[in-house]
């Protein structure tokens, strides 16, 4: 059941590195975050990762596997031939700290950026009563384990560094389609979606999506219905001005 | 080198539930707060919670209420729970659900549009708040944005997001610093960087979680070392309870390399059955004495429950974890497993394939991905996994202040709430209790305060010296000590116990506090994780040590504590807690009897005397 797998993986810390090689056991039923552990056990003990859960919940083991964006924890080896040589590699679109950790700052400066919800003044805890159907949408994206491999993927960033500032990346643009979609969310974040978070400069390749491990659509669900409410406001004046005078249903 | 300085009114360590609600109360109250975490900001253990929240709000059946919620908590726990605890955690776990909505949190709904409450073990009503299986994500998550929106509050008053809460994120703990008696601070390390940091502050707050990394097959991630266990009784405060561990019944069990990982209680609340290799639903073969009148005796009354609560007793698979873990492991024990060791659960034939996927979604996922399982059309293989200690450090329920005076501590690293075994979705709800009373706790400590507590530098150069020194030596790998603990622990002091095996526990217990002084980190101070574990280790030895004592102690068997050699539960124990202490240095761990206050009245007339006298000596009933 057991054999050895080759495995190239990114060592190095202060912008400086190289692929090392490695030959490691492999056991039936692992997953490459169990590799990974065995090289720190085994042949290197300052190899850096982060993890937790290793469980597919918590989205810290986000890494490249053979240049694909995965969680560590669910790439499973029987994925791979035993002859495969598998590289591993930090994300690419954050700085690394050292080995497989980057600085992933960017994401929480992001978040902390998007206003947060806003319910109506009046209501007290206790008192919402909101129907199945209307959170159902907010909660398929309230799934998300920020394991910022999403906006680790998209091209608006991956290799443009200047577009950091004006571009929020999917995680955060989809948090705002949450609370836009959250039935007691009382913000107006159709302008500032744009204006502060750079939907335009998402053109809708799916990228995202094809990478969340939660099977999120994040394109379908959030960032093309966001892009809609926008052009919605910009060209009918009408329903800005509806969604002044009527306050959404609360029941 | 130079050590970062950091002034803080309350220092709160961990960032899962209890620490984020804690922090979110410290700064409510106007106080300056960090928040310190060892990972990420967000991806703390309470992640992984699946079931839900127990909260008696009523709004699936108008019957519930605090009191009965109360009577689970304690019937759970086999009495020996800190009553005045449950009474608090039972009183206010609504406000504590009903205001993470009104932070943002979304969850399932009733049709009315209430919050929607499940079936979990040991409750009497539907209880849980939940979102599918993920619930602890949607707290976390709650929270985490909770703290942001205070964050960004404070940028509008002040001009800077930081000014009154801000997170240290992936940076750990090693010493806490006092001056005399009372706390003046904490140390430790920046896991990115390898710089020492020192948070000069009059409360400290832990919550810290649990410790099932001390063994081999557990469902907590690799934070579980005990720091919070270990920090309070470094720094002189005491834990009681200690050898309670809940062994979660189900646990995935193939492959190996994912075997503990958590299978949440909500599929057998939600209708999945337990069987064994004959096919047999063996639970109703276990159903002690003390639960016999509650849970149903035949299988149709079992599968009536679902649909008719008022005129039918609960399926046995629903009894306390305690029970179910146990009789999983005496029908592997007796060859009646499944193929990989384990029993089978089944809900792919309860249920249909939709119904399922909505209602267990990750559940679904973990075992599609992890195990090649479907588990719409095919039965999980589970056996039980160190899940939770109901141990941890002992508290005044009101404040949660521990004996150190600016001490606090909330959620699994305090001890008490659950007594012997905690009921499922009542973690969620503790936290969040607990997290907000320790807040309070913490600020009001500090306003009383004539003046702060100083840091010395005798104390930083020690916890600088403690904390370098694995980097200085090329000793043994820490990865190897680690292993035999957990090994040690998992197959000497795990699910049922004996003094034998235990003795000798201990015995390689104090052989590896030897070794853990010459072990040694490879590598430099950037994100380290040799040097981490090296560190780690402390911890998870002054906190097994304190198991494996307090377990060869109690002659009886309740709740998370079998003893094969003492089966039975007795009265008279249940009156006594075991209490640790240790010495600075954390060379010795003692262990010493404390009598448990008597109930009050009122809470006491809640029970049938009937009950009463399964738990209590004749003594407290007259």
């Amino acid at each position: 059941m057991s054999y050895k797998a080759k495995f190239k993986v990114w060592r190095g810390e202060g912008g400086e590195g190289k692929l090392e090689d490695f030959t490691v056991e492999v056991n039936e039923g692992e997953v490459v975050l169990d590799i990974i552990h065995r090289l720190q056990a085994t042949q290197a003990p300052d190899l850096a990762v982060r993890w937790n859960c290793k469980a597919g919940k918590c989205g810290s083991c986000s890494m490249e596997i053979n240049g694909k964006p995965r969680l560590g924890c669910m790439t499973r080896m029987s994925t791979f031939t035993e002859d495969e040589t598998i590289t591993v590699t930090p994300m690419r679109t954050f700085p690394v700290i050292k080995d497989l950790v980057c600085d992933v700052s960017f994401n929480y400066q992001k978040a902390r950026e998007v206003p947060s919800f806003t319910p109506p003044a009046d209501v007290r805890p206790g008192e919402y009563r909101m129907k199945q159907i209307d959170v159902e949408r907010s909660q398929e994206f309230r799934k998300c384990i920020e394991c910022f491999m999403c906006n680790n993927v998209c091209h608006v960033i991956r290799d443009h560094e200047e577009n950091k500032p004006a571009f929020s990346g999917p995680r955060f643009l989809m948090r705002i389609a949450e609370l836009d979609m959250h039935p007691y969310d009382v913000a107006d974040r159709k302008e500032s979606a744009q204006k502060d978070h750079g939907l335009g400069y998402c053109n809708i390749t799916k990228c995202c999506t094809e990478v969340c491990p939660e099977h999120i659509k994040i394109t379908d669900n959030a960032l093309i219905p966001m892009k809609e409410r926008v052009v919605d406001r910009k060209y009918d004046p009408l329903v800005w001005l509806g969604s002044k005078i009527f306050r959404r249903p609360s029941s | 080198m130079e050590i970062e300085r950091h002034e803080y009114d309350v220092v709160v360590i961990g960032a899962g539930g209890a620490g984020l609600r804690a922090a979110i109360e410290a700064r409510q109250q106007g106080k300056r707060t960090a928040i310190v975490c060892k990972s990420l900001f967000g991806k703390a253990h309470t992640v992984m919670a699946e079931g839900g929240a127990a909260a008696a709000m009523g709004n699936v059946n108008s019957d519930d209420n605090w009191m009965v919620h109360f009577r689970d908590t304690m019937r759970g726990g086999k009495f020996l729970n800190n009553w005045r605890m449950a009474e608090l955690h039972a009183k206010e776990a609504p406000d504590r659900v009903w205001e993470l909505e009104a932070w943002g949190a979304l969850f399932d709904r009733t049709k009315d549009g209430k919050i929607s409450q499940r079936n979990f073990g040991g409750h009497e009503y539907p209880r849980l708040a939940h979102v599918g299986d993920r619930t602890g994500l949607e707290l976390i998550r709650t929270l985490q944005q909770r703290v942001v929106a205070l964050q960004q509050e404070d940028y509008e008053t002040h001009g800077d997001y930081e000014a009154y809460i801000k997170v240290f994120a992936e940076c750990t703990v090693t010493r806490l610093l006092k001056d005399g008696d009372a706390i003046s601070g904490a140390f430790g390390y920046w896991r990115e960087t390898g710089n020492l940091v020192l948070f000069d502050a009059p409360a400290v707050v832990l919550a810290t979680g649990g410790i099932g990394k001390s063994y081999v097959v557990t469902s907590n991630s690799w934070e579980y070392t005990g720091d919070g266990h270990a920090l309070a009784l470094l720094a002189g405060a005491k834990l009681i309870n200690m050898e309670f561990i809940q062994f979660h019944p189900t646990g995935m069990v193939w492959p190996p390399s994912v075997r503990g990982i958590l299978v949440t209680e909500s599929v057998r609340g939600d209708g999945g059955v337990l069987r064994n290799s004959l096919g047999e639903r063996f639970m109703f073969n276990y159903i002690p004495e003390v639960f016999k009148d509650k849970y149903a005796t035949t299988e149709e009354e079992g599968d009536r429950w679902y649909t008719d609560q008022a005129n039918n007793r609960r399926p046995p698979e629903l009894l306390p974890r305690d029970e179910v873990a146990r009789a999983i492991n005496s029908e592997v024990k007796a060859g009646r497993g499944s193929p990989q060791g384990g029993v089978f659960l089944d809900v792919s034939t309860r249920l249909p394939a939709a119904e399922i996927i909505k209602r267990l979604p990750s559940m679904h996922h973990q075992f599609k991905e992890l195990a090649d399982v479907d588990i719409t059309t095919e039965p999980m293989q589970v056996g039980p996994t160190c899940h939770y200690i109901m141990g941890g450090v002992e508290v005044d329920a009101d404040t949660g202040a521990a004996a150190v005076p600016g001490l606090f501590a909330a959620g699994e690293v305090s001890g008490g709430m659950h007594g012997s075994n905690r009921l499922g979705g009542n973690s969620l709800s503790d936290l969040l209790v607990f997290g907000r009373r320790a807040g309070a706790g913490a600020s009001a400590y500090v306003d009383s305060l004539p003046s702060r507590p100083a840091v010395s530098q005798e104390s930083v150069d020690s916890a600088r010296a403690e904390a370098l020194a694995p980097l200085e030596r090329s000793g043994e790998n820490p990865y190897e000590v680690h292993a035999e603990l957990q090994r040690t622990m998992n197959d000497l002091v795990g699910i049922i116990r004996k003094a034998s095996e235990i003795s000798e526990a201990l015995e390689v217990v104090e052989k590896l506090k030897e070794r853990v002084h010459l072990v040694g980190a490879a590598g430099g101070r950037i994100y380290n994780p040799g040097w981490h574990l090296a560190l780690d280790l402390r911890n998870m030895l002054l906190v097994s040590e304190c198991v494996a004592k307090a377990a060869l102690l109690r002659e009886e068997s309740r709740g998370g504590h079998t003893r094969d050699d003492f089966p039975g539960m007795n009265p008279e124990w249940r009156r006594k807690l075991l209490v640790c202490s240790a010495t600075e240095d954390g060379s010795a761990v003692t262990v010493e009897e404390k009598i448990q206050p008597g109930m009050r009245e009122d809470l006491l007339a809640l029970f049938e005397v009937s009950e009463l006298k399964k738990y209590l000596t004749d003594e407290e009933l007259s």
